[in-house]
């Protein structure tokens, strides 16, 4: 298989900025959050990539790592979100300014 | 017994650091405390004074040297004390009138809330005084000048909590300052020709170092000029006098009729060998003396307040002075000092006495008949004031001023026209001195006389009064006979004047002359005075009158060329440059806070664009910088 | 090997674009799994069963499971969140991040394109035992962390989801700020 290590990593760059764009784009905190999951898959292929390049175990373990820590991170996040559309009736990121510097 | 010479200045010294710092609680005791350390001093000084005439000391100059003051660089001035027949004077005059002059405080200052400050101030003055007159190097005597200066700042704003003492007292302190600088400058040229300020050195090394008519000379005269003309309040630094009139009366008398204000004249005779080296400068203090005496005598004419009249008359007599010196006459000139001095402190002393038994009323007019009510007072300061006039034969002001008159004339130096100013100026002096002399204790009473002289009113006033008319036998006219003490014995010290051989025949002449035209002022004030008595005079509202009034606008003159355009140069530099840079980085930092605070806007995409961007920007530096 | 890797890679981006841009989050969501698969196949490919294996189960099996939930729970999907979205979706919103991303792809084209060599990866798969070995003497560690952030994010979540107490002891009735 000729795949460099670069192909390799420019796709999870490329996935990266599509996660970003999502990011920045979408009003809806849903997506907004599902959009961090992309980048940070994105990160754990990159690592896979590295992994795979020195023949090592230890990318796959910050795999496993970065999957645990997303885990707990979707958790709260949507508990947040669950929260916030009591507070807010909504969830269009716009409307919540509270933090606004009068 | 000259080995006690360092006790005179020292004993005030005591008193006021005592009274300074325990004054308040001693109560009426600091006043006693302060007359008996000036009264010391006074003894110390008569049994120097003695010692000294009986048996003088090599070379008629004992020098005390206490320790040096610093050494740098081979300039060494030393606290050391210079008694000559000039010091003896000075100290004399100042010790023995300041003696009285405080037992005279006692009463006057009674129940003042400020009295244990006041003496410990008056006995700082006369320390201060003292090491001016008893230093022996210019800077012992610039220690001296700017520490009577802080004195009469001090005692001027005596009653601090009325503003107009306060506004006095400073415009004391910055009109002498101006003379002071002066000084200064003229003290750091002697230092640089002579690497010493040590007086002695200066006068014997003077016509080594410099050829008569020098520019250097010229100009460390002129400088030390100014700081006279400045202290002794002449031409055209005369202003502040009438207003420092503000203090209470005994500081008058002490500060600006005896001492302080003839600190300039002290300081001419001491460097006499620099003035006569340098004769355009010693004309022109004969010509600022002969003109200060008329501005002043004719303001001194208009005045209705007693203490301005006798404000003007200090500076109208010391123009005298400075005449007197100017032209070389040196021991005439001292003379009058001294007489002066006794007169001098008398009027303002009665004055005094005046203003407390017309509750403190200051304004001629409102007093009137207190001849009889008051007679103590009325009889010595008719003393003083014929003194002051020069009333012929009987006073010892006829004598020192008939003799700078007709030594203006006579002496190589002199010419017509400044003895015709002199001239005019005693029949000036006689009119206003004794226009104030009816106005205030003739005619009808117009008020009660509230307080009754005591015993200390009345014996410094009888002591001066006595002085005032006999003080002047000891220096009689060469035509007189031989009887010259005081030439003689400043004789040693101060050059010796040269008198044109002519004119000795005119003395009698002009003495008559003088004396007739001082009789004829007192006969004309009697004729308006007293006999034909109004209530108003239409020369009294004329515009010339008014203008004599104001001291002839020096005030408003300086107001527009100097204080206006200080003024207006600070209100513009009120915002200068300087300090809009200071202001501009806090309003730099307003304006940047509200641009920034806008970015706070609480919208998450924003933030997260803030990322973003940053992501960038980190990354192109990394890769391509 | 190459051609399965592509395909997947396209699959990969196309899928995930469309998450970020379609406008009903339920599908959305299950491109997103699409997606989630395509990144297990790539794992294989580079020689990773294990992460690969934990990419279908914990990733698409339980954390996409939760955002549908939750999708579900704020009635994402219907008609009217439909029309919101497309609200939402509009162009103006769209240019700066894009233009954003598009700088962003440029610097990582160069940064990754512009080395030296070009190493080719073989296949080399590590098998799941090494992985665990490796976890429980080198990471332990690492291991410890992750069970107590796991356990504190379960709280954490727990607390922040409760529902207010709709009635009160009477005891417990007083202030308002009770906090739950």
């Amino acid at each position: 298989m000729d795949i460099s290590v670069d192909t390799g990593l420019l796709l999870a760059g490329i996935l990266f900025l599509l996660g970003l764009f999502g990011v920045l784009m979408r009003r809806n905190l849903i997506f907004m959050l599902l959009s961090v999951e992309i980048m940070m898959n994105a990160a754990a292929l990159a690592f896979v990539v590295g992994g795979a390049k020195w023949k090592n175990v230890d990318g796959q373990v910050m795999v496993l790592f970065i999957l645990a820590v997303a885990a707990a991170e979707v958790a709260v996040g949507l508990a947040l979100v669950i929260q916030m559309y009591k507070q807010f009736k909504t969830v269009d990121v716009k409307k919540m300014r509270k933090l606004k510097d009068e | 017994m000259l080995n006690l010479l360092w006790l005179i200045p020292t004993l005030p010294l005591i008193s006021f650091l005592i009274l300074a710092f325990f004054g308040k609680k001693m109560g009426k005791f600091s006043g006693a405390l302060g007359v008996i350390s000036v009264g010391l001093s006074a003894l110390i000084t008569l049994i120097i004074g003695v010692e000294f005439l009986s048996s003088p000391p090599i070379g008629g100059v004992y020098e005390q040297t206490l320790w040096t003051w610093f050494d740098i660089n081979g300039f060494a001035p030393e606290i050391s004390l210079y008694l000559d027949p000039l010091g003896l004077i000075f100290t004399f005059v100042i010790t023995f009138v300041g003696f009285l002059i405080h037992w005279y405080s006692t009463e006057y200052m009674d129940g003042d809330e400020g009295y244990s400050r006041f003496f410990a101030y008056m006995n700082l003055f006369v320390f201060s005084m003292l090491m001016l007159v008893l230093g022996n190097n210019l800077l012992l005597i610039y220690f001296g000048w700017e520490a009577v200066g802080l004195c009469s700042y001090l005692l001027i704003g005596f009653w601090y909590k009325e503003p107009y003492n306060n506004y006095a007292a400073r415009k004391a302190f910055l009109i002498t300052r101006v003379g002071d600088t002066a000084m200064l400058i003229g003290l750091f040229l002697l230092v640089k020709d002579f690497g010493t300020l040590n007086v002695q050195q200066i006068l014997i090394q003077a016509p080594e170092v410099w050829s008569v008519g020098d520019s250097n000379v010229f100009w460390a005269s002129l400088l030390l000029l100014a700081g006279a003309v400045g202290k002794s309040a002449q031409l055209p630094l005369q202003t502040w006098l009438p207003d420092a009139m503000a203090g209470p009366t005994p500081v008058c008398a002490l500060i600006h009729a005896a001492t302080m204000v003839t600190a300039g004249v002290f300081l001419i005779a001491r460097m006499n060998v620099l003035f006569e080296m340098a004769p355009v400068v010693q004309h022109l203090v004969a010509i600022i003396g002969a003109l200060t005496l008329i501005v002043a005598g004719l303001s001194a004419f208009a005045q209705n307040d007693i203490k301005k009249v006798l404000a003007y008359s200090t500076i109208s007599q010391i123009g005298y002075m400075f005449l007197a010196l100017g032209v070389g006459a040196w021991s005439a000139g001292i003379f009058h000092f001294m007489t002066h001095a006794f007169f001098k402190a008398l009027l303002f002393l009665g004055a005094g006495a005046v203003i407390l038994a017309m509750h403190h009323e200051q304004d001629m007019y409102k007093m009137g008949g207190l001849r009889k009510k008051i007679p103590v007072v009325y009889w010595t300061f008719l003393f003083g004031s014929a003194a002051l006039a020069a009333i012929p034969i009987v006073t010892a002001g006829f004598y020192s001023k008939d003799k700078i008159l007709f030594l203006s004339l006579a002496s190589t130096k002199g010419n017509i026209w400044l003895w015709i100013a002199g001239f005019v100026g005693a029949f000036i002096t006689a009119l206003y001195t004794f226009r104030m002399v009816f106005i205030t204790f003739f005619g009808k009473a117009k008020m009660d006389v509230e307080h009754r002289p005591k015993m200390s009113f009345k014996i410094p006033l009888i002591i001066l009064g006595i002085l005032s008319l006999i003080a002047g036998f000891i220096e009689l006219p060469d035509v007189w006979g031989d009887f010259t003490l005081i030439s003689d014995f400043l004789g040693g010290t101060l050059p010796v004047i040269n008198i044109i051989p002519e004119m000795e025949r005119w003395e009698i002449l002009l003495q008559v002359i003088t004396g007739v035209v001082v009789l004829i002022g007192v006969y004309i004030t009697w004729q308006i005075y007293v006999k034909k008595r109004k209530e108003s005079y239409a020369f009294e509202q004329s515009g010339l009158f008014n203008f004599f009034f104001k001291g002839w606008e020096f005030d408003w003159l300086y107001n527009t060329l100097v204080v206006a355009p200080a003024v207006w140069l600070s209100r513009i530099d009120q915002h200068d440059f300087i300090d809009r840079i200071y202001g501009g980085i806090g309003h730099l930092n307003l304006g940047l806070n509200k641009v920034f605070s806008r970015t706070q806007n609480g919208y998450l995409k924003i933030y997260l664009g803030g990322i973003a961007v940053g992501m960038i920007v980190a990354l192109t530096i990394v890769l391509f910088l | 090997m190459t051609t399965v890797f592509y395909i997947a890679a396209i699959i990969a981006i196309f899928s995930t674009l469309r998450v970020v841009t379609h406008k009903n989050a339920v599908h959305a969501l299950l491109y997103m799994v699409v997606s989630l698969l395509s990144f297990a196949v790539i794992f294989f490919l580079f020689g990773a069963p294990f992460p690969a294996a934990l990419e279908i189960i914990i990733y698409a099996g339980a954390i996409i499971i939760l955002f549908i939930f939750v999708a579900m729970m704020l009635n994402f999907g219907s008609k009217e969140a439909n029309e919101r979205e497309k609200k939402w979706i509009s162009p103006s919103d769209w240019w700066a991040p894009g233009l954003l991303s598009l700088i962003l792809l440029g610097e990582f084209i160069y940064l990754f394109t512009a080395g030296g060599e070009v190493t080719t990866i073989e296949l080399y798969p590590i098998s799941p035992k090494e992985v665990g070995t490796a976890l429980y003497t080198k990471y332990i560690l690492g291991v410890e962390l992750v069970a107590m952030l796991l356990m504190s994010a379960a709280i954490g979540a727990y607390h922040l989801g409760k529902h207010k107490r709709k009635e009160y002891h009477r005891f417990l009735k007083g202030d308002n700020n009770e906090e739950n």
